[in-house]
């Protein structure tokens, strides 16, 4: 399973968050944070300056995830 | 070091002086105490602004303060650091953050409390969404320069 999450004007954009079981992750061959993006996004575009985390670290779109991952979407931060 | 995220208003210099008491090691060591308190306007980007809700990754953001003030401590000899961000609904006058570093001598405390704050301010996982005095609410989807 894949769990996925979606922050702040992502989540508007996307809907909640969602876990991505493991069949499906074998029938789509999702491999990678793009493919995650893929499933999820209907056909959306992903802005370039959406930021992405895999386990809380910041990572690209390449990124090879593995079973138990948590993949999360968000725009640029704005604390402060 | 510390990092707190609270979602009720807090009192940045209450908070200071309670935090400093408990430092027994700072005690006659440190030459230098550098703060930062920021806190929310009521306008932004030629609009008034009734209040915001801030929202963040709970662990991540945890996580990622804790490294920037790690990383600070390495990079200036920071003998104590505390960080404290709101969450949640805040109003204008309403402390958002405050950053606190103590150290030998003032260039790395002055320093070390700028990068840490902008390091918060680019990696810290937190969102701000703006209530307009219009009744619109938006997300702001960048900082402002500040400085």
């Amino acid at each position: 399973m894949i769990h996925v999450k979606f922050f702040a004007s992502m989540r508007d954009l996307m809907g909640d968050d969602r876990d991505i079981d493991d069949e499906i992750i074998k029938e789509k061959a999702i491999n990678t944070v793009d493919d995650v993006w893929k499933y999820c996004a209907d056909g959306k575009e992903r802005s370039a300056n959406v930021l992405i985390a895999v386990n809380m670290d910041y990572v690209d779109g390449q990124t090879q995830l593995k079973a138990g991952d948590e993949v999360a979407f968000f725009p640029p931060v704005t604390g402060g | 070091m510390k990092v707190i995220i609270d979602a009720t208003p807090f009192d940045p210099w209450r908070v200071l002086d309670e935090y400093q008491k408990k430092m027994p090691q700072l005690d006659g060591q440190y030459g230098a105490t550098a703060v930062f308190v920021g806190t929310m306007r009521d306008f932004n980007e030629g609009d008034g602004v009734s209040e915001m809700f801030l929202e963040h990754y709970p662990g991540m953001t945890e996580r990622h303060l804790e490294n920037i003030c790690k990383q600070a401590t390495g990079e200036y000899q920071l003998m104590e650091s505390l960080v404290v961000h709101r969450v949640g609904a805040i109003k204008p006058n309403d402390p958002i953050v405050l950053v606190a570093v103590w150290t030998a001598h003032r260039k790395q405390a002055f320093e070390a409390c700028r990068e840490i704050m902008e390091d918060l301010k680019s990696k810290a996982p937190f969102w701000k969404k703006e209530q307009l005095d219009d009744g619109q609410d938006r997300w702001v989807e960048k900082n402002t320069k500040g400085y």
